[in-house]
């Protein structure tokens, strides 16, 4: 039989996309059509008195406005639809819909929008200060499923800090393990170090933009999605509508990055437009539109204290988190971080404190790593640091604290499935020639000087509970249903894959139905947090086993015999004893289908979820149906971990350097798609260059606005800020809780090659320890020339 | 940002006397459009709303390189890339060729003219966003406001706006001597182009002495410079599609082993390129060494006027003026 997993193949969506057939949401037409364009907020924090729209609707073109009063209110701090109270500059406070976009915007200037301006802020530690301002009316901090509060620290807590130091006051959330204290008196070496990273934006290609139109009852939306499955049910509740009569599609998504993980609110506005006017609506989203609601990471204030032992292992950390988190409720990054640090490190004992703070600025979701690659860019050049106050190599300090599989996570100290940091480590030093690179630290040609690096990350990278669902149909032809999004990594296709094997197929006959939730999908899981590969090919597995139990047991009624006599050859059942006796599986097919039952799909399990349900009701009687739910046990964290490799060139004259070469190591278990896991450790390669030193998060404090709403003013790296070659490798040890032994292991990627670089600048400037991400020319420029930065400690939003 | 282009009259004219006589006609209500590279971001943010763009697309009279006088003139809808590739440019004036194909990013190159190149406006992110600034009609600087966010704002001649001149190529022309010839329907002149760039001391609205109905039709360069011994160089945060932070552009006259004669230019600094005659008077006649490149380093930086992010430029351009200096 054709062995699929673990071989390249090309998706069948490739040349689609190269050539530009692929349609996106904007590329979809409706008679009639309307587009709609948003009324933003030019206030960071205001609230709507009155929008007089009088002259606006009497102009030719113009439709309708739709505004907060008529579209499902989202509870706070929950992202809103629209709002008539906006929380920064650029929040839709209204859509306008016109026959054309220009009629739209025209209509737009002509809208009085009276505002009253509340108080706003964009730096967490100013809103913490003694009657410092709140981004919100309710507060200035909120942990999800609890409410908004306010915290203030004291005069004290601030008077605490001192030189540049973190002040450390109430905290929302905090967790301990081990002898922390005990961990610190016997440590060789304490570092006390506080850092900055910036909360940059995501930068999809593809903004978000929808389009929606109602037939038959059914309200049919057109957006920009990494999930298909998975964002139905959200998407109906922000419509209004039960999920059964929500189509959506979303064939193709450029760039999500987290910010588009499953439904989010604003693609929800062209269905109520659509439902207002009874046309269909579109709904572009410009770039500038797009960094203001396309989301941002977190920022972090922190503070962490490390003690090593004289053999560098570390033997306590005491890790503190002031998150800037937008207005909303954003995301988890501060925890999540701090889950990071206790198994990229494991520390012997370790406390956790820290405190997301409300700010005006656009609303934090997770992107890539969040928190994890704000972590790693934070810590590991602290790890050179002591490294070198230590005497030991950068590579042997990562080694003494990387976890193995008896390695445990979190606060709660909870076991893994597999962890092999440590062998990716010293693959990743044999593969790059890391001692011989290291001897070319600090070599100066002009005024250029070699700097390495190593980058380390982590992110959880699977779940479990999801469905598969297949279909065999009467030609033989294999279908498999799968709800899993096309976020751009193919893992829709290469945990499908895992299917196609079992049923022994060779991969031309196999079939993708995808795409649109009418064509009858399974519930996957939402192709977020490096686990669709963990977690589709569980439920792809699943859904084979169930296959495989079938066409053996049509294959016993059909020659005989009891199913367990039989076997799964090309496309074929066949009994072992006598190959020749064998049913195709185009005639079980059609046996299925006159078997009815479970067979046909008429019968369905009692445990799949009811989008599952609805799809294969729709199927039944069309071929042989296998479907199920993940049932496989996973009791543990499953681990994705990636080590990165780096040697630059840094011109010490201008700040700028050259990326010599780059190698990133995936712990991802076994390799499903080499050709995808090559692009992943490259393209998160390319990100994390970006987060950890060029991409800019500027805010004007006065004014509370952005000066990056432009690719070009945001700056994400280009193809000549990144070595046109990176090198890639995977440990490819199986993990024990996959049927194939697959993790996920998108994000660390990103998180382990930021980190890296940082640590080759620093070691290109003799041990310069910026302690803030992103770290840009003028940084450079200004250490060099032993200058203050420009920016004041803590400060933020500011490179 | 609205980004969404208003209505206007697009007029394509085919002959330059008819693009003249559009300009002269509907004076500040026309805008003259080259590649639309910083055209259509105005434009589309509703920053400029022109009654009529004209389209200078179509006035091939415009377009390339060819000899004139003792040196070259270039048509000022000659593309970038067309620059950069040009044989007599790479011949002759590779300071130029070099300055072109840094800016901003191939596709852009391709599409960008020289003209556009020298006559965009400032990229200030207040102004650019909209603020109702100096530069805007207003009556206030935000950039320049001890709050202001400015790292990539101005070292030198600030007045009021703390603007900076975003080309690669205008510090490369004024080094080369170049001279821009100007039309309108009433005739021709010839502007040095260390004269053509404005200060906002001058006006604070615009960054050129070019007249609503003026085009600015090519630039000339004259052969005194050519062949010369050339430095250009642009730091940005980004290795391609990026203003620069600070650039330098310079020419150099050698002989036995001294600078005979030298041009000096910083781009990103100030509102316009600054030529440092200080620095290309102290070289003049010295061995172009260590010592003489870190005196002209130290000498480009008098009077600089650091605002609260931009300090760095400080040392840069030290940096940037004495690696030029060294490679005399």
């Amino acid at each position: 039989m054709a062995e699929l997993v673990g071989r390249d193949f090309a998706p069948p969506d490739v040349i689609s996309k190269v050539t530009g057939r692929a349609r996106y949401a904007e590329d979809f037409r409706a008679d009639g059509m309307l587009f709609c364009r948003l009324i933003t907020s030019p206030m960071p924090h205001a609230q709507v008195r009155v929008i007089d729209a009088s002259e606006a609707l009497a102009m030719e073109g113009v439709v309708a406005i739709l505004t907060a009063d008529e579209v499902p209110e989202i509870e706070a701090p929950g992202n809103p639809i629209l709002t008539n109270t906006p929380h920064f500059v650029g929040e839709p406070i209204a859509a306008l819909a016109a026959v054309d976009e220009t009629t739209a915007q025209d209509a737009i200037a002509k809208v009085k929008l009276d505002l009253q301006p509340l108080p706003f802020v964009v730096d967490p530690l100013e809103s913490l200060r003694p009657g410092g301002p709140n981004a919100r009316t309710e507060g200035n901090t909120s942990q999800r499923g609890e409410g908004i509060r306010e915290v203030k620290w004291t005069e004290e807590d601030f008077a605490a800090a001192s030189g540049g130091e973190l002040p450390m006051g109430e905290v929302t959330t905090e967790w301990s393990y081990g002898d922390v204290e005990a961990g610190f008196r016997d440590a060789a070496l304490v570092l006390d170090e506080t850092f900055v990273t910036a909360g940059t934006s995501h930068h999809s290609m593809e903004p978000r933009t929808a389009m929606a139109y109602w037939q038959n009852g059914k309200c049919h939306v057109f957006g920009s999605s990494q999930s298909q499955s998975a964002t139905l049910n959200g998407l109906a509740r922000y419509i209004g509508i039960p999920p059964e009569d929500l189509v959506f599609v979303g064939e193709y998504c450029g760039g999500g990055f987290g910010s588009k993980g499953s439904a989010y609110p604003i693609m929800s506005v062209p269905a109520h437009m659509s439902r207002k006017t009874g046309r269909p609506v579109m709904m572009r989203i410009s770039r500038a539109e797009e960094y203001a609601i396309g989301s941002a990471r977190a920022g972090f204030q922190g503070r962490i204290r490390m003690g090593f032992r004289r053999d560098g292992r570390i033997s306590a950390i005491d890790l503190f988190i002031v998150q800037e988190n937008g207005p909303n409720s954003g995301f988890g990054d501060f925890n999540s971080a701090a889950g990071a640090v206790t198994i990229v490190y494991t520390p012997l004992a370790m406390r956790f404190r820290g405190i997301p703070v409300l700010t005006n600025t656009p609303a934090r979701g997770a992107q890539r790593g969040p928190g994890q690659n704000q972590i790693a860019c934070a810590v590991e050049p602290l790890l050179d640091k002591a490294a070198a106050q230590l005497g030991i190599d950068q590579l042997n300090i990562r080694g003494i604290n990387a976890p193995d599989s008896n390695s445990l996570y979190g606060g709660g100290q909870v076991p893994v499935t597999s962890a092999h940091l440590g062998e990716a480590l010293a693959q990743g030093a044999e593969r790059f020639g890391w001692e011989e690179r290291r001897a070319r630290s600090g070599r100066r040609q002009g005024s250029r000087v070699t700097g390495v690096g190593i980058g380390q990350a982590y992110h959880g990278a699977g779940q479990s509970g999801r469905d598969g669902l297949l279909r065999i149909a009467p030609d033989g032809r294999l279908h498999i249903h799968t709800g899993v999004g096309n976020l751009g990594t193919y893992s829709y296709a290469a945990t499908s894959r895992v299917a196609a094997e079992m049923l022994g197929y060779e991969w031309e006959n196999v079939e993708l139905v995808r795409g649109d939730t009418s064509r009858n999908l399974a519930a996957s899981s939402a192709q977020v947090g490096s686990n669709t590969t963990f977690t589709m090919t569980r439920a792809g597995w699943a859904a084979g086993v169930d296959a495989v139990e079938k066409l053996k047991a049509i294959a016993a009624m059909e020659l005989g015999g009891a199913p367990d006599d039989y076997e799964i050859g090309d496309e074929v059942t066949f009994a072992r004893a006598n190959p020749s006796r064998r049913i195709s599986h185009a005639r079980a097919a059609a046996r299925a289908i006159e078997l009815g039952g479970r067979y046909s799909g008429a019968e369905v399990p009692d445990d799949i979820d009811d989008i599952t349900r609805r799809s294969v009701q729709n199927l039944a009687g069309s071929g042989l149906i296998g479907v199920a739910r993940d049932n496989l046990p996973r009791n543990d964290v499953v681990p994705a971990l990636a080590a990165g490799f780096i040697e630059i060139e840094l011109d010490l004259e201008t700040g700028m350097y050259e990326i010599i070469d780059y190698l990133g190591v995936a712990d991802c278990g076994t390799v499903v798609h080499p050709m995808g896991l090559a692009a992943q450790v490259r393209g998160g390669a390319v990100m994390g260059f970006g987060m950890a030193c060029l991409e800019r998060h500027v805010y004007d404090t006065r004014y509370g606005v952005a000066g990056n709403i432009g690719f070009h003013q945001a700056k994400p790296p280009s193809y000549l800020d990144v070595p046109s070659r990176m090198d890639w490798d995977a440990t490819d040890i199986t993990d024990p809780q996959n049927p194939v032994g697959a993790k996920g292991v998108g994000e660390p990627l990103m998180g382990c090659s930021g980190a890296a670089l940082l640590c080759a600048i620093s070691d290109a400037l003799g041990g310069h320890y910026f302690n803030r991400i992103p770290v840009v020319p003028d940084m450079i420029v200004n250490a060099v020339a032993r200058q203050a930065p420009s920016h004041r400690p803590l400060q933020v939003n500011t490179q | 940002m609205k980004d969404m282009m208003p209505h206007f009259d697009l007029v394509q004219p085919a002959d330059l006397e008819s693009a003249l006589d559009l300009l002269r006609e509907h004076g500040g209500d026309a805008w003259a459009l080259a590649g639309g590279y910083d055209s259509f971001d105005w434009f589309k943010n509703r920053g400029k709303q022109p009654s009529v763009v004209v389209d200078l697309e179509g006035l091939d009279e415009l377009r390339g390189v060819r000899e004139a006088g003792d040196g070259i003139e270039i048509g000022a809808m000659t593309s970038l890339t067309d620059i950069e590739n040009d044989r007599l440019v790479r011949d002759r004036y590779g300071l130029l060729a070099e300055a072109v194909s840094v800016v901003a990013s191939p596709q852009i190159r391709n599409a960008g003219t020289l003209g556009g190149n020298i006559c965009q406006d400032t990229r200030c992110w207040y102004y650019r966003y909209g603020m109702p600034c100096y530069r805007a009609g207003g009556n206030i600087c935000y950039a320049g406001t001890p709050e202001g966010m400015n790292r990539e704002h101005a070292l030198f001649g600030a007045d009021r706006c703390v603007a900076v001149t975003p080309s690669d190529s205008a510090p490369a022309l004024v080094a080369l001597d170049a001279e821009m010839v100007v039309r309108n329907t009433r005739g021709e002149r010839v502007i040095p182009a260390g004269e053509f760039f404005m200060g906002p001391g001058v006006d604070i609205t615009r960054m050129t002495v070019l007249d609503p109905d003026d085009l600015l039709t090519a630039v000339r360069i004259p052969a005194r410079w050519a062949g010369a011994r050339f430095h250009f160089e642009k730091v940005a945060d980004r290795k391609t599609w990026d203003f620069p932070l600070v650039n330098v552009a310079a020419a150099f006259r050698v002989a036995d082993g001294r600078v005979e004669d030298s041009r000096i230019v910083l781009g990103a600094v100030e509102c316009v390129p600054r030529r440092l005659t200080d620095v290309e008077d102290l070289i003049r006649g010295r061995v172009p060494n260590e010592t003489t490149a870190a005196e002209a380093g130290e000498l480009a930086t008098q009077g600089a006027k650091p605002l609260n992010y931009n300090h760095f430029k400080i040392p840069l351009v030290r940096n940037l003026v004495a690696r030029a200096v060294r490679s005399a």
